[in-house]
């Protein structure tokens, strides 16, 4: 019986908060645009590739093997030539407009040195103020020019000395990648954005939820109700929790079907994960509205926990090469088993019995908070 | 006009933010974490990739292409397999991020000459960790491979092979290739955002939520007085957030400065004007603090985020996406601090980006000022 008024109140409650979030239409709005553009932009945008650098090259050698070289690179997919300087000055002055990332020189005695004993040798100026592209570039001029300086002595020795090809030992390195075939950037980025969306739409709106009755006064009047804590904070987290599931559809759809990255799990474990994962998100909005005492307050608190969150989870950058103080304190941020979940579920197709530790782990997290939260709120106007 | 009505507006104004200590004191401390997660955790230097080798030879050589992979920092054995689906679940989990796989044969391939491989598996999901870790183990094989060449060489009393081209690389602008000289133009520019749109997007919203609206239309205060009242106050505090984030960042964490600190006030001054007039347009239209933020997060800190270049380069992106990047005023703003920070070029090259700045400043103030009205609906 007293079940069943309990679930009379909370039904009211969830009435009361639907109808509030829905009837203002900019908010409305703010429940599915966001998450959708927000998905298109940073899917879009997110992408550690290093393709098409511009650059440009000096050749004083001008020989059959240096333009050998030079179209190499060209020819590759990473890099677009864009000037035949005559000077270096040319080199310095268009890197120093952005003009192009990289200026290859080349000088004269080039073709000369690649047959005598000490090795040819070619300068590279790259801007780096992208420190990450200037690396990755720079890691593919020295591949291409292994790759040719390997192809270019392997063909002198097959005319001087064809017997030697056979004896000589080699070690080569074959490699097999596994999950992302292409290396395609966009498959690691797309499931991420997934979850950092949630994350931050779910905490935010609960951070707001509580805190913004505080605010407009009207939490003194849900007082006078008979509603429990419990019951009050159910049935103001419960909307939450629904439309956060329903906005993860949406994206997920679209991940899978506008950015076509592969989903090779199953859709139970994914969406068991994600119900886990926005429970303890909510857990983490909530507990902020409490400590909260105005919308204000709850914003740039849950700024202050979002920006450390994102960052420390693994979306960016892997976590292994984090110092191991920061990689200890990656274990609390839920985010953090979310997106292996989500990785893993996408690209690897793995299931409960690979990841049930990420899922107990951020069930435990949304205990703990859930709980700290009820009990943190009185339903007293002090 | 009157100075006196602007004054009282902002001396409350800054009331009511000194009164909320914790907001105050995280917006400070906002810029200080970013800096030091940035300057400290975060690093796209893959090193310490979590390793599992699989040695079916176990021979004196196959220890010794190991004892290559152990000696750098690139690399952490973490497991030894013993069988293949041990090397597969290693994958699988994510516990190891490459498996090297050495066949039966290496040594006795190696001894009669001619070529042998050995597998590199790749959890290839994080791409680009993959490949730069790929890269990696190329080069560990590569020089295995001639070390080998050279004691081949020897035995034989001939001339060890040359590798016959050096490739030398000299990077300008931040030489050694220092994250944080990328990131603290970023760091700044992502908290004028954020103190910009964010803060001032509940303004008004919260005089229209709280009811106190009602009480500031009665007063003979003007539209455009209330609104220099209301943001002076959050200018100030997004100035001495840029001067923090600059000076933090050139002292503590070693960023080059090569422009000029009026530049950079001046700039950030420009460009705090844009997002504090984006904000309060927003907090004017949508009358609810949750909105109102919302709305500022979609329009301001996302864009400042994607375009800092923190992660993500520009000239990666899709054309569409690069040229969405062009209508937004973060995107000169950027251009203009790497200038100043790491290039230190003349004014007269980046011109046209403050151009863009105080067209964009005159039309959100304008915007902002007509969408506010004195009534009550």
């Amino acid at each position: 019986m007293k079940f069943l008024q309990a679930l009379g109140r909370i039904r009211h409650m969830l009435i009361k908060e639907f109808l509030q979030t829905f009837r203002d239409p900019h908010t409305r709005f703010v429940l599915i645009a966001p998450p959708v553009i927000q998905m298109m932009v940073f899917g879009y945008a997110a992408t550690l590739e290093v393709k098409h650098v511009q650059f440009a090259v000096m050749d004083h050698d001008n020989t059959q093997e240096s333009r050998e070289f030079i179209s190499r690179l060209s020819a590759s997919r990473y890099f677009d030539l864009q000037l035949h300087a005559q000077r270096k000055e040319e080199l310095r002055a268009g890197i120093d407009r952005g003009d192009f990332l990289l200026g290859i020189e080349i000088d004269s005695g080039f073709a000369q040195d690649l047959r005598g004993p000490k090795g040819a040798q070619v300068q590279v100026i790259v801007d780096s103020t992208n420190s990450n592209t200037a690396l990755v570039g720079l890691g593919y001029v020295t591949q291409i020019g292994q790759a040719f300086a390997q192809t270019y002595q392997q063909d002198r020795i097959r005319r001087t000395d064809p017997q030697l090809m056979g004896v000589i030992p080699h070690v080569e390195l074959i490699e097999r990648p596994w999950f992302n075939e292409g290396f395609d950037s966009r498959w690691y980025f797309v499931p991420g954005v997934i979850g950092n969306l949630m994350l931050v739409m779910v905490m935010n709106l609960t951070a707001f939820a509580v805190v913004r009755e505080r605010e407009i006064g009207t939490l003194e009047q849900i007082m006078v109700t008979p509603i429990r804590r419990w019951e009050f904070i159910l049935g103001k987290t419960l909307p939450f929790f629904l439309i956060g599931v329903f906005d993860a559809g949406l994206i997920s759809l679209v991940g899978t079907f506008w950015f076509g990255v592969p989903f090779r799990g199953s859709v139970v474990v994914l969406a068991g994960s994600t119900m886990v994962f926005l429970l303890s998100s909510l857990g983490v909005g909530l507990f902020i509205s409490t400590i909260s005492a105005n919308q204000q307050q709850a914003m740039v608190s849950a700024f202050f926990f979002i920006m450390p969150a994102t960052t420390l989870s693994g979306f960016g950058t892997p976590i292994s090469s984090m110092p191991p103080f920061f990689q200890k304190l990656t274990y609390l941020d839920p985010l953090r088993y979310f997106m292996i979940v989500l990785r893993s579920v996408y690209l690897k197709g793995v299931g409960f019995d690979v990841l049930w530790p990420q899922i107990a782990a951020m069930a435990v997290f949304a205990f703990v908070l859930l709980s700290i939260s009820i009990l943190r709120f009185h339903k007293s106007l002090e | 006009m009157s100075l006196r009505r602007i004054y009282a507006i902002m001396r409350k104004e800054f009331i009511q933010i000194s009164r909320d200590v914790r907001s105050l004191l995280i917006i400070f401390a906002i810029p200080l974490i970013l800096l030091f997660i940035y300057g400290y955790a975060v690093n796209l230097d893959v090193k310490h990739i979590p390793l599992c080798i699989y040695d079916r030879d176990g021979s004196q050589d196959s220890q010794d292409l190991l004892k290559a992979f152990q000696a750098t920092e690139y690399f952490n054995i973490v497991h030894l397999a013993r069988d293949y689906p041990d090397v597969v679940r290693q994958i699988d989990t994510g516990a190891s991020a490459i498996a090297i796989v050495i066949p039966v044969r290496f040594s006795q391939d190696l001894r009669q000459g001619g070529g042998t491989s050995v597998q590199a598996i790749l959890d290839a999901s994080d791409s680009n960790s993959a490949s730069i870790g790929l890269g990696y183990a190329q080069g560990i094989v590569a020089a295995y491979s001639s070390r080998v060449q050279v004691d081949w060489a020897r035995h034989r009393g001939a001339a060890p092979p040359v590798p016959p081209i050096d490739i030398r690389a000299r990077t300008w602008f931040n030489e050694d290739l220092e994250s944080m000289a990328n990131i603290v133009p970023g760091v700044v520019a992502l908290v004028m955002a954020v103190v910009g749109a964010f803060l001032t997007s509940l303004t008004i919203a919260r005089e229209w939520e709280r009811g106190t609206m009602e009480q500031l239309i009665s007063t003979p205060v003007q539209p455009l007085e209330i609104q220099i009242g209301k943001l002076v106050p959050y200018f100030l505090i997004g100035m001495s957030d840029t001067a923090l984030c600059a000076v933090l960042g050139v002292r503590w964490f070693g960023v080059p400065f090569r422009g000029s600190w009026p530049l950079l006030f001046g700039s950030s001054a420009l460009f705090l004007i844009v997002v504090l007039s984006l904000g309060y347009w927003m907090s004017v239209t949508a009358k609810s603090q949750l909105a109102a933020s919302q709305f500022a997060l979609v329009a301001t800190f996302l864009p400042t985020f994607l375009l800092s270049g923190f992660l993500f380069p520009i000239d990666q992106m899709p054309l569409v996406v690069q040229f969405i990047t062009r209508i937004l005023p973060a995107r000169y703003y950027i251009t203009i601090l790497r200038n100043i920070f790491l290039k230190g070029t003349p004014v007269s090259l980046f011109a046209g980006q403050f151009v863009a700045l105080v067209i964009y400043a005159f039309v959100l103030v304008a915007l902002a000022t007509r969408a506010f009205h004195k009534r009550l609906e």
